[in-house]
């Protein structure tokens, strides 16, 4: 999928197979970017973010990639951090705007196709260039249950059970796909998604990262909140614990 | 005894000086209106529906100033119809409220109405709203227009929680009718919308058919 000629230097030119390439390269830069999932269950939203840290003079906890969208949103992002943020104030002011003109929390599929709506606008005009990141929306409201919603640079938005963005999007949609999600609770879910990050983080290539842990269901009360400490260490346990045994039945099959 | 040349309501502002209100009940809500519009000491509209639709299961009780009132209710009605097709679900009850409020509030030096917001939605079933001066404020019935003060007395000793259907769309029609009696800006025909999950029905009871009292 190389480009031809002179197709691919303005979002505002179609190749002539019909491409835009400046939002395949935007998508691009969502691939180079660390794993993010979030899987929608039986009472709730489960969001893990894989932080790569590139440095141990960084302070820990800096440079958030899940955010707050009003009190019943959370949004976790992959591709170029200040891209995200921006997206994120976006996303905060659709959803206090909703709320000054109608008194109540915004439906997610509607933030979700608003904030879609914003990042394709952004992919018309050769005068900007489209945004290079993909996040995930979710929310939980007694009366509508758990939604779940991903935005891509394209500016499509999918809903969904399960999703995962950034480079090992492949493997972890693998692992989402062995879950009885619909069956399962938030508690159990925790576990689930701190499994996976460790099971798609590629040690050699990567070395040290943080496990961003949070969620948003009937648990906290339809609140979005970082996950306490007690559930996040209970939850880091059980994955490297997992992994482990994984570790332990490779070697007893040489 | 009254010294007017006859012309002093051609140049007077038309209000509906007006008797609303709107009751809810478990599974919906009524409303009831008097349908008297004046200008100055004339009554140019006799039979006026003062409850107006904003959307198929929110209606508001329009009393003020019957243009102020009229436009306000027609913004809504229009924001309402973008607002449920975005969403792509009927509306809150809340959401038609909010917006009312927020053009009473943000206009409230020019303009000179209050309406009640009252309907069924499917999360919180029958709601009344009050708007008067750009407040918002949800309560289990609401009464409005010049000749709600003359019925206080009466609301007050006479509503009970809990009431069914029938016995709500009585309670309007007898408040109704005691406003008529006592407010000269009041008079006319009642109109009663009712509410619930199964749809919207109106109707109307005409003069002589409203309950009397001692004086009849």
């Amino acid at each position: 999928c190389s480009s031809l000629g002179t197709y691919d230097l303005s979002a505002s030119t179609f190749s002539p197979d019909g491409r835009v390439f400046q939002v395949e390269y935007a998508m691009k830069a969502v691939e180079n970017s660390s794993t993010a999932i979030a899987i929608r269950c039986k009472d709730g939203v489960v969001f893990g973010v894989e932080k790569l840290v590139l440095s141990k003079l960084y302070e820990q906890g800096s440079n958030k990639r899940i955010f707050n969208i009003d009190r019943h949103v959370g949004m976790a992002v992959a591709g170029l951090l200040a891209d995200a943020r921006s997206l994120s104030e976006v996303a905060r002011d659709e959803a206090s705007s909703f709320r000054s003109s109608y008194g109540h929390d915004i439906p997610l599929k509607h933030l979700s196709d608003r904030v879609a709506m914003y990042v394709h606008a952004y992919t018309l005009y050769s005068a900007v260039r489209p945004f290079g990141c993909s996040f995930i929306l979710g929310s939980y409201d007694k009366d509508d249950g758990p939604q779940l919603y991903m935005v891509d640079p394209s500016g499509i938005s999918h809903g969904y059970w399960g999703c995962a963005i950034g480079k090992a999007k492949q493997a972890a949609k693998t692992e989402i796909e062995k879950l009885q999600m619909k069956e399962m609770t938030c508690r159990e879910l925790v576990k689930e998604v701190a499994k996976i990050i460790y099971i798609v983080h590629d040690e050699v290539k990567d070395k040290a990262f943080e496990l961003e842990l949070s969620w948003v269901g009937e648990v906290t009360n339809g609140r979005h909140q970082l996950i306490p400490e007690e559930v996040r260490q209970e939850a880091e346990k059980y994955a490297k614990d997992s992994l482990e045994e994984e570790d332990d039945s490779d070697e007893d099959n040489m | 005894m009254l010294q007017e040349t006859g012309t002093e309501w051609l140049s007077q502002e038309v209000k509906t000086g007006t008797t609303i209100i709107a009751v809810e009940f478990d599974g919906g809500v009524v409303l009831g209106s008097d349908s008297r519009v004046s200008a100055g000491a004339s009554v140019v509209n006799r039979v006026m529906n003062k409850l107006s639709p904003l959307h198929d299961k929110i209606y508001c009780a329009l009393s003020g100033s019957a243009a102020d009132a009229q436009t306000i209710a027609e913004v809504v009605h229009y924001q309402l119809d973008v607002h449920s097709i975005e969403i792509d679900e009927d509306p809150q009850v809340r959401s038609a409220a909010t917006l009312v409020r927020n053009i009473s509030y943000k206009y409230k030096e020019e303009l000179s109405a209050h309406l009640i917001v009252a309907g069924w939605d499917r999360r919180d079933g029958g709601q009344v709203f009050a708007t008067l001066s750009g407040l918002l404020t949800r309560q289990p019935f609401a009464v409005g227009g010049s000749g709600s003060s003359h019925v206080y007395g009466f609301v007050d000793a006479e509503f009970r929680g809990g009431m069914s259907k029938e016995e709500c769309q009585q309670f309007v029609v007898n408040t109704l009718s005691l406003a008529i009696n006592r407010d000269g800006s009041s008079g006319g025909v009642a109109y009663i919308v009712s509410i619930d999950e199964h749809g919207t029905e109106e109707k109307v009871v005409l003069g002589n058919d409203l309950p009397t009292f001692f004086d009849q």
